[in-house]
This record gives C-alpha cells, structure tokens and sequence, in this order.
C-alpha cells in the first residue's frame, strides 16, 4: 500500500491539475459565447447576400453562364480543411482529418489529382507527414478571426477555381450542432449549381441591375463564395471552443472523481496508521504489567 | 422630409443602421444618389465613400467594394468591411498605405499579388479620404 505521504502529492497534484482544467473550461466557455455572437452578426450578412445571389440566378437562370455557376469535368479537386492550432480538445481535429483522409482515398489514387488548402496547425502538420499537397495554410488564427484575417485565403481559394487549377472545391470542417455535439460536415462549395433551388420565397421584386445582370453576378459571386468560407470558419470555431470546452469539462470531472478516491484510500491508510500504532501501545503496556 | 431605412452590413456585423434620407454612393457604372420611393436596383460598388444624409447630419462611411440593394421599403449595402468615419484609425490606414506602396514597388505588373496591392492601397487611401472628409 501506497504510502500516506504519496496519496498527499497524488491528492496536490491532481487538485492542481483540476484547477488548470477548470479553468480551461471557463476560458472556453467565455469565447463559445463570443463566438456564437459572432456567428449571429455574420449570419444576418449571409442570408442577405444569398437571397441577392440567389434572386439573380433565379431569374436569369437560362441566359447565365458564369463559370462559378457552371459544373465541369473535374479533373482536379481542391479541400478546405480546417483544423484548430492547438489540442486538448478531444476528438475535433482526428474527426476532421479521418473524413478528408477518408475522401481521398475514396476518389483519388494519386496525388495530383488534388490540393489541399489548410487552416490550423494540427491539420497542416498531418498533411505535411503524409506529404500531401498543400498549396496553402494559416496557422496562429485567432480564436475570434475577422473577415479580414482570412480574406487572403478565401480569394486564393476562389482563386484557383477561377483559374481552372482545380474544378471543385469541397469545405471539411467541424459544424457546430450545440455545445455538446460536433458534426463534421463536407460541403460543396464551388461550383456553385444548386444555388436559388432551395429558396422558394415567391414572386420577388423585379431589380434593376446596374450595369446589367452578369456584372452584378460578376462581382456577387466571388463575394458570396468567400463569404460562406468565412462563415465555416466561424462555425468551426465556435465548434472548437464547444468542443475545448466539453474536454475540459471531462477532465474536471475525471479529476474529482480521483481525488476523491485517493481521499478515501489516505482516509484509510491513515486509519490503518492510527490503528497499528494503538495495537502497539497496548501491547506495549501489556508487556510491562 | 420622408425617410427610408437603410442597413450597412458586414461579415463582422452591422455597422449602420437608421432612417436616412438619401444614400449617395459610386458604384462601378458611375455616381449614384438614391431616395426613398427609388426603384429596385441592385448595383456594384466601388471602394468609396458612401454618405448617409439623416435628418441632423450627414455621415459618411469608407466601404471597400460589396454592393447596393434597393428595395422599395428599405436599402442595404453589403460589403466586405466598411467604417464609419469617426471608427477610421487613421495610424493604422497610413501604416497599411505605406505597406501597399511598399509592396507595389516591389512587385512587377501583371502579377495577380499587384492587383492585391494595389487594392489595398485604394482601401488605405480610401479610408484616409473618408477620415478627412467634413
């Protein structure tokens, strides 16, 4: 049996390592809540762009051939995966990087029949091991990015669709469903061919667009496509400080379970302690009479 | 006078909203003031300044690009980013202004990172014009 003064240091340690945890979890806590505000504002300037994109392809589906709209032969893929910089945070980025791993293995058997963009260190260094083509990163985001931050990214992304570098572009990250469940989910972002299907919201306004339709779309397009990276971007994260956060949560609660069952066995050893030395001083005081 | 309520948004949120009575903006076709009762117009714009007129003053707000969409009871402008002039951080704008300067020099024509800075040079100008505007 452990000694009582290695079930004190177990006991210190472990209550040390439970404040880190706690407050970990606070700390993500606090930044779960700013992100989904962030989540909120963003959504207000997504629903309106797509009810704009939308209105327009809608209304001139037939005579419409901008190349974001149009599906081609895919020869070459592109993934936008984005994984978080730092750990403990569970299962969020294996889950992430299994499905893309999973994905191209399904439909691709060599190597330059895709590109990899990634966001976070953890993703950048998996695909660096495997040597996977990634033809550009971001690491050290910050946990409540701007639109500005990832600005460059998105129009690389954009980017290289526009120049025929790759013919479609699919988003892996990790969809925020609530502070306990994260779903990985992988979208089809580009080409752009379902767009103004779903939205059924009647007879619009009749537009005037200045100069004419196409340039309108000309500049909407390239707008809302990196609007939606942003906005999985701000999902992911809001799903990284839920995901942190849930982590941390089980370790807290794994460490009190701990602690309480190294107080128990202490209790007891101390127990045995006091109990032997009393059998000793009987039999001590026995042997004198 | 009458009024019509309009909306700045961006991806960080919304950085205006109120009862104006005419929206001046320079979209790519040209110079453009809009007032209530205006027909549905869709319209992309430039980096600019775009004036808000409300009933106590005229205010005034550096968008960089995004578009315009009117509708009859409301107008919206979609951007980017976009300030206000009294949120412009002219340190910052005269930093990112010498940054692009910088980067135009060094980099050749033709390069789709020139056209990158040279936007961002028309953004940094752009908001120290709005800063300075009265």
């Amino acid at each position: 049996m452990a000694s009582l003064r290695d079930i004190r240091g177990r006991i210190n340690a472990t209550k040390k390592t439970r404040k880190i945890t706690k407050a970990m979890e606070m700390v993500s806590a606090a930044k779960l809540n700013r992100s989904q505000e962030q989540a909120q504002s963003y959504q207000a300037y997504t629903d309106k762009l797509r009810s704009v994109v939308a209105h327009i392809a809608k209304s001139n589906r037939a005579s419409l051939r901008h190349p974001m709209l149009v599906t081609r032969p895919v020869k070459k893929t592109g993934y936008f995966v984005i994984t978080t910089d730092r750990g403990l945070a569970g299962a969020y980025d294996t889950n992430v990087l299994k499905a893309v791993q999973q994905m191209i293995d399904e439909r691709h058997r060599s190597k330059d029949e895709y590109k990899i963009i990634v966001i976070g260190r953890k993703g950048l260094s998996y695909f660096n091991k495997r040597s996977m083509p990634v033809v550009s990163q971001v690491t050290g985001l910050s946990d409540q990015p701007t639109f500005d931050d990832v600005k460059k990214l998105t129009r690389l992304a954009v980017g290289l669709y526009e120049r025929e570098e790759i013919d479609e572009l699919y988003l892996v990250y990790n969809h925020f469903v609530n502070p306990i469940v994260q779903q990985v989910k992988s979208v089809k972002l580009l080409p752009l061919a379902d767009i103004g299907e779903q939205e059924d919201s009647g007879p619009a306004t009749y537009y005037e667009y200045e100069p004419s339709p196409e340039e309108v779309l000309e500049t909407l397009l390239p707008l809302y496509a990196e609007g939606l990276i942003y906005g999985a971007l701000i999902d992911a994260k809001t799903a990284e400080h839920a995901a942190r956060m849930t982590a941390m949560k089980n370790a807290t609660d794994n460490a009190t379970e701990l602690i309480d069952k190294l107080t128990l066995s202490y209790n007891r050893a101390r127990q045995a302690a006091i109990t032997q030395e009393i059998t000793e001083i009987v039999a001590g005081a026995n042997a004198i009479q | 006078m009458s009024t019509i309520l309009t909306t700045i948004v961006t991806p960080n949120g919304k950085v205006f909203e109120g009862h104006v009575q005419m929206v001046s903006v320079r979209a790519k076709s040209g110079d453009m003031g809009v007032l209530p009762n205006h027909m549905p117009l869709v319209a992309p714009l430039e980096i600019s300044a775009v004036k808000l007129k409300t009933e106590e003053k005229d205010e005034y707000v550096a968008v960089s690009g995004g578009f315009i969409e009117v509708r009859r009871d409301s107008i919206t402008i979609l951007t980017e980013s976009a300030e206000r002039q009294e949120d412009i951080d002219v340190a910052r704008a005269e930093r990112a202004k010498e940054e692009a300067e910088a980067r135009l020099a060094e980099l050749g024509e033709g390069s789709p990172e020139y056209e990158a800075a040279k936007n961002d040079l028309k953004r940094a100008e752009n908001r120290l014009r709005v800063a300075s505007l009265k």
